[in-house]
C-alpha cells in the first residue's frame, strides 16, 4: 500500500487542527434529557450505556446464583436447598451469564459506545436497528425471567436432548427467550460489520483500523454465522416439546447426538464471541499504557479472524465421549489445536509490545495483567482438554468447569473490567478512585484463583460437574472454592461501589487522561451528541506512539467520503489551531 | 459511482449520520446481504437435519414424497419466480424514475405472494384432513414406515418457516406499496425497494431448494 | 513427586491409565514452564520499562518476522505432539481386544444395571474378572447418561436409542467408583456405582451363584430382601424411608394411608396400588411430585416386587 507521502496521485488536504474540550458544556448526556429521550434514543453511546446497565444487572443476578450454588456445595449432602432447586440454579447461572452477560458484554456495551468513535463515524450504520437490538435483548431477558418464575428450567444451559424435551418446567418459554436474545446478537453483528466496512472516516484504511475494531469485526462474523443455527436448534427443541417432531428425541424417532452437533456448532464459536472482543480490549490498553506501537499489528488482527474461522470447525471436541466416530474426533481434535496457535501468537505479541515501552501500571493495565495470567491458564488447560485421551478422563468434570471459568471469567470478565476502567472517563467524564481500583483488582484476582484452582484438582481426581451430592473426599476443595467465590463476589461489589461513587464525586476527567493516540480520545470528554463536529481525517495509525501527540489532534477537512478508501492523502497542517464548535 | 452520489445530494430520507446518500445506500445494501447470510445459516440448520435423515432413511423420503402434490408445488414455484421478476422490475422502474410502474410491479409481487400462500394453505389443510400432522400428532396409515412422522415434521417445519418469511415479505411489500403511493421513491432514493428485493430473492431461492427436496424425490 | 501425583490424579487401576497419565504430566509440565516463563518476562518488562517520566519516548518497533515465526512454529510443534500422542492413546482406548469379556450395561434414571452372559444381573455393582479385557455394551432407557470410572481414566456417554461401547482391563482385584457424568436430573449426583474386580475364580463363583438372577436368597426374610433390593435398585435415591420428602413421596407410613393425585382422585395405598406404581409409575402421579419415575416392567420380577412391597409395609 502506498504511504501518504510517497503516493504521486495524492490529494493535498489542508488540515486545521483543534483541541478537544475537557469538559464541554454540551455533550451527549445533556443535549437531550429525560427518560423518554433515553428510551427512544438512536445514539449508539446511550444504547451502549443502557446495555451496560442491563448486563451489570444480570451479572449480579447470575453472580448471586453462583454464590447460592457454591454455598450449597459447602457440605457433601444437602446444605440448604433441594436438588431440584440446585439444578435450576446452576442452569440459570450458566444461561444468564452466557446469554445475558458475556455475549453482549464487550460488543454490545463497550463496543457500541467505542466502535463509532474509533471509526470517526457519527453513529453505527443502522441506529434504529441498534435500538431494536437492545429491546430484543430486554424482551428476551423478560421472557427468560418469566420462565424462571413459571416453573424454571433444570436442563443445564446446554439444553441437551432428550432430557430437555422430556423434563418438566418452562423449557419451551426459556428457549424462546434465548431465541429472541439471539436475534439481538445477530442484529448487533450485522450492524457492526456494515459499520466497519462503510462508515470509516477518510484515511482510516484497514491497516490503521484499531485492533478493538478488528476484534469486534471477528466477533460479529461469528455472531451472524453461528447465532442463527442456535436459534433454529432451540426452535426445534421447543417444537419437540410442543409437537413431538421427533428430530432429536429417540423415543419419537430422532437422534440426540444430532442436537449436540447443532448446539455446539453455535456454542463453540460462541465461546469466541465471549473472548475475541476481549482480545481487542487488551491490544488497546497495552499500547496505551506502554506508550508503544503494537508489536505485530497484522498478526494480532488476522489471528482474531483466524480464530473466528477455525472456531467454526472444532465443535466436535465437546463430543469426544458422545459416541461420535473416532475419525471425527481425530479431525476435531487436530483443528482444536490449530486454534491454539493464533491465540498463542497474540499472547507473545502483547508481551513483546511491552519491550522497551514506557509502562504505567494504572488499573486498566493491572486488570489486563490479571487477564494474562488467568487466560494463559485457561488457554493451556484448553490444550489439555483438546487432547482426546485426556478429554476422555476430564470431560464433564470440574476440570472443565475450572477451564471455562478461567477463560470466560478470568479472560473475558477481566478484559471487560479493564475496558470499563479504561473507557470509564470517556463514557462518564469522571475519574474513579485509582487506589480502590487496584485493590479491587487484587481481590478479584486472588478470589478467582482461590475459587477455581481447587476445581482443577477435583476435576483431575474425577469429581463430575453438576453434582448436588458428592463424596466426602472432595469436601475440603469445595469449601476452599466456596470461600474463594465469596471473596470474588466481594471484589466485584467493590468495583461496583467505587465506579458508581465516581459518578457523583469523581474528579472530572480530561479529554485524554491516558495520553492515548486512539481516535476516541481526541474528542471531547464527554463526547458530543454526534461524536464529531467535522468529519475527521485519519493520518496516523492508532498506535503511532513514536509520533508527537500534536499530530493526533483532529483535523477539519473538506473531503467527505466515508468508507476509508481515501488513503492517498497528503496532509499539510497550517499550524493554526481552530476552536471546536 | 453513480451520478446521484455527489455529496451535495441531501434527500429528505438521508439520515444524519451518513456523509452522503451513496454511503447510506451502500450501507443498507451490505447490511441486508449480511442479514441474508444469517437467514441462510438458519435454514441451513434445517437443511442439515433434512440431509441427515434422508441419508438414514432414503426409502422413507421416496415413499412419503408421493403424498405431496407436485402439480401445485410446481405452480407455486412458477408463482414465486414470477414474483422475483416483478420485484426486480420494480427496482428497475425506480431507477428509471417511472413512479407509476413501481407501484404496479410491487402490487403484482404482493398478489403473487398471496397466491403462493393460498395454494400453501390448501396443501396443508388437505394433509390435515388425511391425518398427516407433524410429530406425535401424526395419524395417517398410508405410508408404511415407522419414521413417516419425522419426514412430515421436517416438511411442516421447513415449508412453515419459509411461509413465515413469505408473510413477512408480504408485510414489507405492503409497506413499500404504501410508501410508493406517498411518492417516496424515485431514482434518487429507492433503498427500501432494493433491499426488500434482495430479501425476496432469498425467499424465492429457498423455495427453489425446498421444492425438489420434498416434492421431486424419485 | 508421588505426593503431587496422588494429589492430582486418582490411582491408576487399568492397563491404559498409565499412558493417559504420562501425557497428562507432559502437557501440564510444559504448560507450567511456559506460564512461569511468560509471566516472569512480563514482570521483568513491567519493572525494567516502567514509566520514568511523562515525556518518555518509545522506539518504533512494528514487528519481527523471525521472532514471530519462531513463536508460532515451536508451539505448533508442541501441540502436534500432544495431538498425536493423545490420539494414539485414544485409539488404544477405542479398539477393543478380540477376546474381551462382554457385559451389557443399561442406564436409567438413576441406576446402573449390568447383565452378564449367563443371565446374571447386578444393579449398581459391576462385577468383572481381573486381568482380562472387559467390553461394556451400553444403552440408556431414558436420557443420556455417561459412564465414568476415574481410576481407569475412561468415560463414555450412554445414549438412548443406540449402543455405545468401552473397554478396559483392570489387572488387580479391587474396587473403583463409577460416576454418571452426563447431567440427567435430580438424582444425577446419586447415580453412582462400583466396579468390583475379582480374581478370575472368585468371579466365576459369583457368576454361577447369580445365574438366572432375581430369586430370594434363602437366608433372608422377604422384607429384608426387599430392603436390599430397594438399595440396589436405588429406589431410595428418590423415596426416603424416614419421612423426609425427596424427588418422590416418602415410603414411611405410606402403606394404608390416603394418597391424593394430580388429577384430583384419591386412593388408599394397598398392595395393588404399590404394584401399579412400580410397573406403571405414571398411571397415578402423587400430587406435588414430578412424573419422572421409569417403569420397572420387565426388570423386577413378581417375587422381587412382592419383597419390596413387604419392605414398604414395615415402614410405619
Amino acid at each position: 500500500m502506498d504511504t501518504a507521502e510517497s503516493s504521486s496521485t495524492s490529494k493535498k488536504i489542508q488540515v486545521q487542527r483543534y483541541k478537544p474540550d475537557d469538559n464541554p458544556e454540551k455533550h451527549y448526556l445533556n443535549e437531550e434529557t429525560g427518560l423518554w429521550s433515553w428510551l427512544t434514543t438512536v445514539d449508539h453511546k446511550k444504547i451502549g450505556i443502557m446495555f451496560l446497565g442491563s448486563i451489570t444487572f444480570f451479572f449480579f443476578i447470575g453472580g448471586i446464583m453462583a454464590l447460592l450454588v457454591r454455598t450449597e456445595l459447602w457440605t457433601p449432602a444437602k446444605t440448604f436447598i433441594e436438588a431440584n432447586t440446585y439444578n435450576q440454579l446452576f442452569t440459570l447461572h450458566g444461561a444468564i451469564m452466557i446469554f445475558l452477560f458475556l455475549v453482549p458484554s464487550v460488543p454490545a456495551a463497550l463496543g457500541n459506545f467505542i466502535l463509532p468513535l474509533q471509526l470517526g463515524a457519527k453513529d453505527v450504520a443502522f441506529p434504529r436497528l441498534n435500538l431494536m437490538s437492545f429491546y430484543l435483548y430486554l424482551a428476551g431477558a423478560g421472557i427468560a425471567i418469566f420462565s424462571i418464575l413459571n416453573g424454571g428450567i433444570d436442563t443445564g444451559w446446554t439444553f441437551y436432548t432428550p432430557y430437555s424435551s422430556t423434563t418438566g418446567g418452562a423449557v419451551t418459554t426459556m428457549v424462546f427467550g434465548v431465541f429472541v436474545i439471539g436475534f439481538s446478537s445477530i442484529l448487533t453483528g450485522v450492524n457492526f460489520i456494515t459499520t466497519i466496512h462503510k462508515m470509516r472516516a477518510p484515511g482510516l484504511t484497514w491497516d490503521k483500523l484499531p485492533l478493538f475494531c478488528w476484534g469486534l469485526y471477528a466477533t460479529s462474523i461469528i455472531q451472524i454465522l453461528a447465532t442463527p443455527v442456535l436459534a433454529i436448534t432451540l426452535a426445534l427443541v421447543g417444537m419437540e416439546r410442543i409437537l413431538g417432531i421427533g428430530i432429536f428425541d429417540p423415543a419419537m424417532g430422532g437422534d440426540p447426538i444430532l442436537f449436540q452437533h447443532f448446539f455446539w456448532f453455535y456454542s463453540h464459536p460462541a465461546v469466541y464471541i465471549m473472548i475475541v472482543p476481549g482480545f481487542g480490549v487488551v491490544s488497546e490498553i497495552i499500547t496505551t499504557f506502554s506508550r508503544k506501537h503494537i508489536f505485530g499489528y497484522w498478526a494480532i488482527a488476522l489471528s482474531s479472524l483466524a480464530i473466528a474461522f477455525i472456531g467454526f470447525l472444532v465443535w466436535g471436541h465437546h463430543m469426544f465421549v458422545s459416541g461420535q466416530a473416532s475419525l471425527a474426533s481425530m479431525v476435531f481434535s487436530f483443528l482444536t489445536f490449530l486454534v491454539g496457535i493464533p491465540t498463542g501468537i497474540k499472547m507473545f505479541n502483547w508481551t513483546a509490545t511491552l519491550y522497551k515501552g514506557s509502562i504505567d501500571l494504572k488499573s486498566p493495565l493491572l486488570y489486563i495483567f490479571g487477564f494474562f495470567f488467568l487466560f494463559l491458564v485457561g488457554g493451556l488447560t484448553g490444550i489439555v482438554l483438546g487432547s482426546i485421551a485426556l478429554d476422555v478422563h476430564l470431560h464433564d468434570t470440574y476440570y472443565v468447569v475450572a477451564h471455562f471459568h478461567f477463560v470466560m471469567v478470568g479472560g473475558m470478565v477481566m478484559a471487560f473490567l479493564a475496558g470499563l476502567h479504561y473507557w470509564w472517563p470517556k463514557i462518564t467524564g469522571r475519574m474513579y478512585n485509582e487506589t480502590m481500583a487496584k485493590i479491587a483488582c487484587g481481590i478479584i484476582f486472588v478470589g478467582f484463583n482461590v475459587t477455581f484452582l481447587p476445581q482443577f484438582v477435583m476435576g483431575s481426581q474425577g469429581m463430575p460437574r453438576r453434582y448436588f451430592n458428592y463424596i466426602e473426599q472432595f469436601q475440603p476443595f469445595h469449601q476452599v472454592s466456596t470461600v474463594g467465590s465469596f471473596v470474588l463476589g466481594l471484589g466485584f461489589l467493590m468495583v461496583f461501589y467505587y465506579l458508581v461513587r465516581s459518578l457523583f464525586n469523581g474528579k472530572p476527567a480530561t479529554a485524554n487522561p491516558w495520553g492515548s493516540r486512539a481516535l476516541e480520545w481526541q474528542i471531547n470528554t464527554r463526547p458530543p451528541l454526534h461524536n464529531f463536529h467535522h468529519t475527521p481525517v485519519i493520518v496516523n495509525g492508532p498506535y503511532d506512539y513514536h509520533k508527537p501527540m500534536e499530530e493526533f489532534q483532529l483535523g477539519l477537512a473538506e473531503s467527505s467520503h466515508g468508507d476509508g478508501h481515501d488513503s492517498d492523502l497528503e496532509v499539510t497542517s497550517d499550524g493554526k489551531e481552530i476552536k471546536a464548535e | 459511482m453513480a451520478d446521484h452520489s455527489s455529496s451535495t445530494t441531501h434527500s429528505r430520507f438521508m439520515q444524519h449520520h451518513f456523509v452522503d446518500a451513496d454511503q447510506q445506500f451502500e450501507a443498507a445494501k451490505m447490511g441486508m446481504w449480511i442479514f441474508l447470510v444469517t437467514e441462510i445459516l438458519m435454514f441451513g440448520g434445517l437443511f442439515a437435519a433434512y440431509i441427515v435423515f434422508r441419508l438414514w432413511y432414503p426409502d422413507l423420503f421416496t415413499q412419503a414424497s408421493t403424498q405431496l402434490d407436485t402439480f401445485w408445488g410446481g405452480v407455486n414455484t412458477v408463482v414465486l419466480i414470477g414474483s422475483s421478476l416483478t420485484v426486480a422490475m420494480a427496482i428497475k422502474s425506480a431507477q428509471l424514475n417511472q413512479k407509476k410502474n413501481i407501484a404496479i410491479n410491487l402490487g403484482i409481487t404482493l398478489a403473487l405472494a398471496a397466491v403462493f400462500m393460498v395454494i400453501k394453505y390448501f396443501e396443508w389443510t388437505h394433509k390435515f384432513e388425511l391425518g398427516i400432522f407433524p410429530g406425535q400428532f401424526y395419524d395417517f396409515g398410508g405410508i408404511e414406515h415407522e419414521k413417516a412422522n419425522v419426514f412430515f415434521s421436517l416438511y411442516y417445519l421447513m415449508t412453515g418457516l419459509h411461509g413465515i418469511h413469505v408473510l413477512i415479505g408480504m408485510g414489507l411489500m405492503s409497506w413499500l406499496l404504501w410508501r410508493s403511493f406517498k411518492n417516496h421513491f424515485s431514482s434518487e432514493y429507492y433503498t427500501p425497494i432494493e433491499i426488500t428485493g434482495l430479501y425476496w430473492h432469498l425467499v424465492d431461492i429457498i423455495w427453489i431448494f425446498l421444492f425438489p427436496l420434498f416434492y421431486l424425490i424419485e | 513427586m508421588d505426593a503431587i501425583k496422588d494429589f492430582l490424579l486418582p490411582p491408576a487401576k487399568s492397563t491404559l491409565a498409565e499412558q493417559t497419565d504420562s501425557l497428562f504430566w507432559f502437557v501440564h509440565g510444559s504448560s507450567l514452564i511456559l506460564t512461569i516463563g511468560l509471566i516472569a518476562v512480563i514482570i521483568y518488562f513491567v519493572y525494567k520499562y516502567r514509566r520514568k517520566s511523562e515525556d518518555d519516548v518509545t522506539p518504533h518497533i512494528t514487528h519481527n518476522n523471525a521472532l514471530e515465526v519462531t513463536w508460532s512454529v515451536i508451539p505448533l510443534v508442541l501441540v502436534l505432539i500432544v495431538f498425536g500422542w493423545g490420539y494414539q492413546i485414544f485409539m488404544n482406548q477405542t479398539v477393543v481386544p478380540d477376546d474381551a469379556y462382554e457385559v451389557n450395561v443399561t442406564a436409567q434414571k438413576w441406576i446402573w444395571q449390568f447383565q452378564y452372559e449367563n443371565g446374571a444381573q447386578s444393579t449398581g455393582k459391576l462385577h468383572v474378572p481381573a486381568d482380562r479385557p472387559i467390553k461394556l455394551i451400553m444403552s440408556s432407557k431414558d436420557v443420556i447418561h455417561s459412564f465414568f470410572v476415574p481410576d481407569y481414566r475412561l468415560k463414555q456417554d450412554v445414549v438412548p436409542g443406540q449402543y455405545t461401547e468401552m473397554w478396559f482391563n483392570a489387572p488387580e482385584p479391587g474396587e473403583s467408583i463409577i460416576y454418571c457424568t452426563e447431567y440427567c436430573g435430580d438424582g444425577h449426583s446419586d447415580m453412582l456405582g462400583e466396579v468390583i474386580v475379582h480374581e478370575e475364580e472368585e468371579f466365576e463363583n459369583w457368576l454361577a451363584e447369580n445365574a438366572g438372577g432375581g430369586s430370594k436368597p434363602d437366608e433372608l426374610a422377604p422384607e429384608e430382601w426387599g430392603e436390599q433390593l430397594a438399595q440396589e435398585w436405588a429406589c431410595t435415591t428418590c423415596h426416603s424411608t424416614d419421612g423426609s420428602q425427596m424427588t418422590g413421596p416418602t415410603w414411611q407410613g405410606t402403606f394404608g394411608s390416603e394418597q391424593s393425585f394430580e388429577d384430583g382422585s384419591t386412593v388408599t395405598v394397598d398392595e395393588n396400588y404399590l404394584r401399579e406404581s412400580i410397573l406403571e409409575p405414571n398411571a397415578k402421579v402423587v400430587e406435588g411430585f414430578p412424573a419422572v419415575m421409569n417403569t420397572y416392567q420387565g426388570q423386577l420380577n413378581d417375587e422381587q416386587i412382592n419383597a419390596i412391597i413387604e419392605y414398604i409395609k414395615t415402614l410405619k
